[in-house]
Order: C-alpha cells, then sequence, then structure tokens
C-alpha cells in the first residue's frame, strides 16, 4: 500500500533540458498545467459559440452569418466542448494530476510516461476535434447528444466530415482518460505515503478517485457507440440505423435501432455529470474546510456519499429518456432512482452548510466561490428533482427548463469550483498569489452574471419555450416578453463572456506578476503545503517522503498552538482524526 | 540535497503495474460487457439472423489456449533455463491465433459475409478486431518483458492472456449461442 521512503533506492531522473522539463515531461505537475492550459483555450472556444448562439437568440436575423446550420453547429460544438474536452479534462487531468501526488504524498504518478502520452493523445483529440471546424460542411450540428439516424444523414450540418471528425476525436479522448484514469487509480491505490490510509484522504482525492473509477467504466459506453456510429457512417453497417429514407432516397441502412445509442450514450452520459461533479464535490469540501477553519463536518459519510453516488449514478441513465419512450415499470424504477441519488447528495449539502456553522468563515475568494456553489448547487439540484419525475419530465422535457436546469447543476457549479480551486492552488502551482481585486470582481460577475442568464430560463422554460429553436420568432406562444428576456440574457452572457477573459488575463498577469506567495498561505493543514519547495520541485519531497499522522481537517483544534495541525506534524501535535465519527 | 530525485523503487513499480493491469482488466471487460449487451438488444431485431462462424476459430481457440497456458508456464518456470523458450513460445501461440482469426476473417468474406452483411456479421467483425487490438497490446507488453526478462513481467503478461483467453471465450460463446430468439427471450420482445 504505502510507498517505501528508499532513501538507498533515489536515483536522479531529473528533466535537462527545456523539451523534457515543459514539452515531452513526465512531471505530474507540469501534465497537470498542460491539461488544464488546454481546457481552458479549447474552453474559451466553447464559450465564444455559446455567445454567438445567444447572439441569435437575443437579436434573431441581426447576425447574418449565423444561419441555421451555423447555430447548431455552435450549440453541438459548445455541448461537446464544454463537458468532455473543458470540465472533463480540466477536473480529472488537471486537478487530477496536480493534486493526487502532492496530496497522497507520492513524488509522482505510479506510471510517468504514460501519464505524458495521456496529455498528448488528449491535445490531439482537440485538434482533431477543432480540425472540424475546417473541413468541407463544418462541424456536426446533431446536438452534444449526436443522436442517430439525424446525426449522419443529409440534412444535418456537418453529417458528411464534423460528425467523422467528432466521432475519432472522442475515441481519442477516451483513450487519453483510459491511460490518465489508470494512473490516478493506480497511484492512489500503491503510493500513498507512510500514514496515508484511505480513510484519511482528502476528500478532493476521493471525489476525483471516484470520478476516476466512473470515467474508466463510463467512458467505455461512449466508446462502443462511438465505434458502432462510426461504422454506420463510413462502412455501411447498421448498428443503429433504420431502413430510412433520406431526402427521398433509400438509404441502404435497415433493422438497427435509434434506441440502442440512446442507452449506451446515456449509459455513458448520465455517470459523466458525476465524474464532473464528483471532483467538484471534493474540491469544495477541503475549500470549506480551510476557508472556515473547521474540521469537515462528518468526513465518512461525506467519503460514503461520494461512493454511493458513483455507485448509483450507473442505475439512473433511462431518465434523460423519458420522452423516448419506455416501459411504464422501467420509467418508474428510473424515477425512483433518480430521487434516491439526491439523499446522499442531500447530505452532502446538510455536511458543507454543518461545516460552515459557527466557523471561522474568511470569505477569500475561494470561500466566495464555494459559497456560490452551494447556491447554485442547490438551486440545479431541486429542479433536478422534478425532472427526475415522468409525469412533470414530459412536458418540460422539450423546453428551456431544462437547460437551465443542467446549466445550473452540471455548467455553472463546477466551473465555479474550477475558479475557487484555481485560485487556493494557484500559489502552490506557480509560487505567487492571484490578484484578488481581479478575482473578486470576476466572481461577482460571474456569480451574479450567470444567476442573471440562467435563473430567468426556468421561467422560459416553464412557459413552454422550446429549446433547440433556431429562431423563435412567429410563434404565437411565445409572448412579446419571452423575446425582451432573451435579449437580456443575451447582453448578460455577452458581459460575463467578457468578464471571463479578465480571468484568464489574471492567470497569466499573476505567474508573471503577482504578490510572491508564502508556502503555505491559507494556512492549511493537507499534506500538499508541506512540500519543501513552493513551487514543488521534480520529485516533489526532496530526499524524505513525509509521514502522515492525522487526517487533513484539524482546525481549530483545542489546546493546538496553531489553528491548524499540519497532516505531516509529529503525531503528538493531537488532531487526529475521530475514530467512530 | 539532489533537488530531483524519483525514488519510485521497483517493489513499488511492480506492485503498481499489479494493480495497473488489474485495473486495466476491469476498463476492458466494461468494454466488451457493453458491447455483448448492445449485441444482445440488436440481435432481437426483425432482421437479425444466426451467424454461420468459421471454422478457423477452433483454430483460433486453440492458439490462444496454448498462448495462455505457456506464458503461465514461463511465469512459473522463472530462473530456469526453459523460461524464455517458454515465453516465446507463448508468443509464438499468441501470433498464431491472431493469424488464425484473419484467416476466419478472410473465410467469411470468401463466402461474401462482409461487414455491412447482417448485424451478427458487423459484430463479429467488430468484436475479433477489438480483441485483436487487445492481443496486440498485449504482445507489446509481451516484446518488453522478453527484453527486460524481469519475472514480475512476465506473470503480468500470465494474467493478462488468461483474461484475453476468458473474453475470447465469451465473446466466441456468444457470437455461437444468442440466436435472434433467445435474443428476444431475454429483452422481452415479441418475435417478428
Amino acid at each position: 500500500m504505502a510507498i517505501a521512503d528508499t532513501d538507498s533506492g533515489l536515483h536522479d531522473d531529473a528533466p535537462r533540458s527545456f523539451i523534457t522539463r515543459y514539452v515531452w515531461s513526465q512531471d505530474h505537475k507540469v501534465i497537470a498545467v498542460q491539461y488544464g492550459g488546454t481546457a481552458i483555450v479549447v474552453g474559451l472556444v466553447g464559450l465564444v459559440l455559446s455567445n454567438l448562439m445567444r447572439l441569435q437568440i437575443g437579436f434573431p436575423g441581426v447576425f447574418a452569418f449565423i444561419d441555421a446550420e451555423r447555430y447548431y453547429q455552435y450549440v453541438t460544438m459548445h455541448g461537446m466542448i464544454m463537458v468532455i474536452y473543458l470540465l472533463t479534462a480540466l477536473f480529472l487531468g488537471g486537478f487530477g494530476n496536480y493534486l493526487i501526488p502532492l496530496m497522497c504524498g507520492a513524488r509522482d504518478m505510479v506510471f510517468p510516461y504514460m501519464n505524458m502520452l495521456s496529455f498528448w493523445v488528449y491535445l490531439l483529440s482537440v485538434v482533431v476535434l477543432m480540425a472540424s471546424f475546417f473541413v468541407p460542411g463544418g462541424p456536426t450540428g446533431a446536438g452534444w447528444t449526436l443522436y442517430p439516424p439525424q446525426a449522419i444523414l443529409a440534412g444535418t450540418p456537418g453529417h458528411e466530415w464534423g460528425i467523422i471528425l467528432m466521432l475519432v476525436s472522442l475515441l481519442i479522448f477516451i483513450v487519453a482518460t483510459t491511460m490518465g484514469g489508470l494512473n490516478y487509480v493506480t497511484t492512489v491505490l500503491q503510493a500513498r505515503c507512510r500514514g496515508m490510509t484511505l480513510m484519511r484522504m482528502p476528500l478532493s482525492v476521493w471525489g476525483i478517485f471516484t470520478a476516476t473509477v466512473l470515467a474508466l467504466l463510463a467512458f467505455p459506453a461512449l466508446f462502443v457507440s462511438g465505434v458502432m456510429m462510426l461504422l454506420d457512417k463510413t462502412l455501411g453497417t447498421s448498428f443503429f440505423m433504420p431502413a430510412v429514407l433520406s431526402m427521398g432516397q433509400a438509404t441502404g441502412y435497415k433493422g438497427g435501432s435509434p434506441l440502442l445509442f440512446q442507452h449506451l450514450f446515456w449509459f455513458f452520459g448520465h455517470p459523466e455529470v458525476y465524474i464532473v461533479a464528483l471532483p467538484a464535490f471534493g474540491i469544495v469540501s477541503d475549500l470549506i474546510s480551510v476557508h472556515a477553519r473547521k474540521a469537515i463536518f462528518g468526513y465518512r459519510q461525506m467519503v460514503w456519499a461520494i461512493v454511493v453516488i458513483g455507485g448509483l449514478s450507473f442505475i439512473v441513465w433511462a431518465h434523460h429518456m423519458f420522452v423516448s419512450g419506455m416501459n411504464p415499470w422501467f420509467g418508474f424504477f428510473f424515477a425512483i432512482s433518480t430521487l434516491i441519488i439526491a439523499v446522499p447528495t442531500a447530505i452532502k449539502v446538510y455536511n458543507w452548510v454543518l461545516t460552515l456553522w459557527r466557523g471561522d468563515i474568511h470569505l477569500t475568494v475561494p470561500m466566495l466561490f464555494t459559497l456560490a456553489f452551494l447556491l447554485t448547487f442547490l438551486s440545479g439540484g431541486l429542479t433536478g428533482l422534478f425532472l427526475g419525475n415522468v409525469s412533470v419530465d414530459i412536458p418540460l422535457s422539450g423546453t428551456y427548463f431544462v437547460v437551465a436546469h443542467f446549466h445550473m447543476v452540471m455548467g455553472v457549479a463546477p466551473l465555479l469550483v474550477v475558479f475557487g480551486a484555481i485560485t487556493h492552488w494557484f500559489p502552490k502551482i506557480t509560487g505567487r498569489m492571484l490578484d484578488e481585486r481581479l478575482g473578486r470582481f470576476h466572481f461577482w460577475v460571474t456569480f451574479l452574471g450567470t444567476y442573471l442568464i440562467y435563473f430567468p430560463m426556468h421561467y422560459l422554460g416553464i412557459m413552454g419555450m422550446p429549446r433547440r429553436y433556431y429562431n423563435y420568432e412567429g410563434y404565437q406562444f411565445i409572448p412579446a416578453s419571452a423575446h425582451q428576456l432573451n435579449e437580456f440574457i443575451t447582453i448578460v452572457a455577452l458581459f460575463v463572456g467578457a468578464v471571463q477573459l479578465l480571468f484568464v488575463f489574471n492567470l497569466v498577469w499573476s505567474a508573471l506578476r503577482g504578490r510572491k506567495a508564502d508556502p503555505n498561505p491559507w494556512r492549511a493543514a493537507s499534506l500538499e503545503w508541506a512540500t519543501p519547495h513552493t513551487p514543488p520541485e521534480h520529485g516533489n519531497w526532496g530526499a524524505k517522503l513525509p509521514e502522515v499522522h492525522r487526517w487533513a481537517y484539524a482546525y481549530s483544534v483545542p489546546g493546538a498552538t496553531r489553528d491548524y495541525i499540519a497532516q505531516d506534524a509529529p503525531a503528538g501535535d493531537g488532531g487526529q482524526e475521530p475514530q467512530h465519527g | 540535497m539532489a533537488s530531483a530525485v524519483l525514488a519510485v523503487d521497483g517493489v513499488v513499480r511492480e506492485r503498481a503495474a499489479g494493480t495497473g493491469v488489474w485495473v486495466f482488466i476491469g476498463v476492458a471487460s466494461a468494454l466488451f460487457t457493453l458491447f455483448v449487451t448492445a449485441y444482445v438488444m440488436r440481435m432481437a431485431a426483425v432482421d437479425a439472423t444466426k451467424i454461420a462462424l468459421p471454422a478457423q476459430l477452433w483454430l483460433s481457440t486453440a492458439c490462444l489456449v496454448a498462448g495462455s497456458v505457456l506464458m503461465e508456464w514461463a511465469a512459473r518456470a522463472q530462473g530456469s533455463p526453459s523460461a524464455h523458450r517458454l515465453l516465446w513460445a507463448g508468443g509464438i501461440a499468441t501470433m498464431a491465433f491472431i493469424g488464425a482469426q484473419l484467416w476466419a476473417w478472410q473465410a467469411l468474406l470468401d463466402a461474401k459475409v462482409g461487414l455491412a452483411a447482417h448485424p451478427a456479421a458487423s459484430f463479429f467483425y467488430v468484436f475479433t478486431a477489438l480483441h485483436g487490438l487487445h492481443v496486440l497490446g498485449g504482445l507489446v507488453a509481451w516484446s518488453v518483458a522478453m527484453q527486460a526478462g524481469a519475472a514480475w513481467r512476465v506473470a503480468l503478461c500470465a494474467r493478462y492472456w488468461h483474461f484475453l483467453l476468458v473474453l475470447w471465450l465469451g465473446l466466441y460463446a456468444a457470437l455461437a449461442m444468442v440466436t435472434p430468439d433467445l435474443a428476444r427471450f431475454i429483452c422481452g420482445t415479441a418475435a417478428p
């Protein structure tokens, strides 16, 4: 289990050139930054696409270059980029890579070479995806769910090349995720330092670890559907394609099942929500604890809640398919399982709030983002209870209510955690603090702005405004007030989008010119702040690996000389985890 | 103090590799389980027919059984002079498996059963191709084990080869035994 502390076995394999240090790097910290940087760049593309969509919705017909085809291409690429290439890559490839070895007390991932390959294969998947903007017909506009038969038939934008590049890119991404995932899981299981039992690991690691297990088991479903759809498109098989006419012509397809694709897609798609959410849950738990100077409430419950949510996430997928139709008993089952998953999730929310209760709350920028996450996740989660019920879902499923729900719960909420987490660990990564004034400005605009964008969408949805339409003009059931609201949402979205560039500017400026950071500026107890150097050097821990004597939540311990006790402080300093808590 | 040291010692690397192989076996199992599930669901459709599997598959199965057994013997014989020869033989038997699978493909193509002929044929090619890729990946690890010669690498090869064999037997059984009627029974759909 624990890594051997082998002073005798030390060997110097430090990178010696710029290329091996920063390009073909096998250092988990550099790979984390590579993953994070690429994800942020591709995320900015996704952001621009969303603003282009909003221009069309808010001011239909004003921007002539946004025709119906392009609109659907923007929708599709925005969705896929944000869910897969930004959030999944950033949480697992970025935070997973950076935090797991440092928080577990390891020198690196256990398979550094494969870790390096993982990033470069991920980058290849991004390049292939971006290439689809430049092929004849442009990227696919099939919607991010890529449902057949329309995804590969004439009439859907990008049905010739765009869809092929999308599927190939996804397959490459899955290979990258698998290589990374093998590393994260094995490192957690095999390379923890002495004393770092599983039940002493910070919840960030638990969240990322469980999400990685989910990814390793769920991405194969996307792989299966991707391979089969690619063959349907390129070699004329009929896995998913029924006998259909396309543009008045027989297609040659016969007997395939579009519903089979939907089952496979959502068997991946729902755990994907938790692949993004569980790392966010873990990180938020740590940020709350550090910035409220209090042990996380109910650590063991929090761990088990993460694991139970991970398990349940595999038996709720068909709630995305209530409208597709299914045996009523299945609908009943999936509605019940969906509502049950709210129980461990609610436990987590209660425990976060109870951690704040009578805490010494510091309204630092990471804490602001954390509190904003709690509110956003709560409102996004509560609308999930509506949509989990078949009879409520069916009328709402095709409306903006769903757009509001999933953007709150798995778009905005995890991104707030990303911002908080980057601000929290930036001093460890770069040795400098992120500029606080810019950080606060970015926080308030993002938090209030996203509420102004998404909260009204609930009303639009309940009013019956359908999603997926290119142009909302000329429908009697959509009143003028809805158009005004759409205009308002678009203006706010443009402003919030522009302010995200300020965050990127802050990252670059602070990394070069920011205030020098102390080794442990937040006075955090977890192990990553105990490295001998800031930023940590190759191998992380100098000559001797750390030894851990307590959990990561020893804050405000009565009788202690300081308000936190580091995980690697001598055992006699106290602050051990409760034994039956 | 040397600023850059990486002390992942041999014991840890060996344990990590062992865990890594188990995790990978889990991922590959998920992948093929989902494929077989999709196969059963697709075989319940009206256009599904059972595929007449080519006889070469018996030969390929025998080769993979031999590969698996030889890898196990090589792992158990570590330290003895025959170990390297057994490892060689295991690799050769596995390459013969790939050859026999390609021969089976040729036999099907000669019988005018192409990839898009019918659902069972489509799944046959996809199953054998993806299983073959996993075998080729194993052969890359095998070539490393041949050169490095560490006992734990050979043991991991043996473990992975047993998995490849069980996986192939499962796929073979699914292709041979899941008739459209059985698939419809499993899916609860009525016969057309």
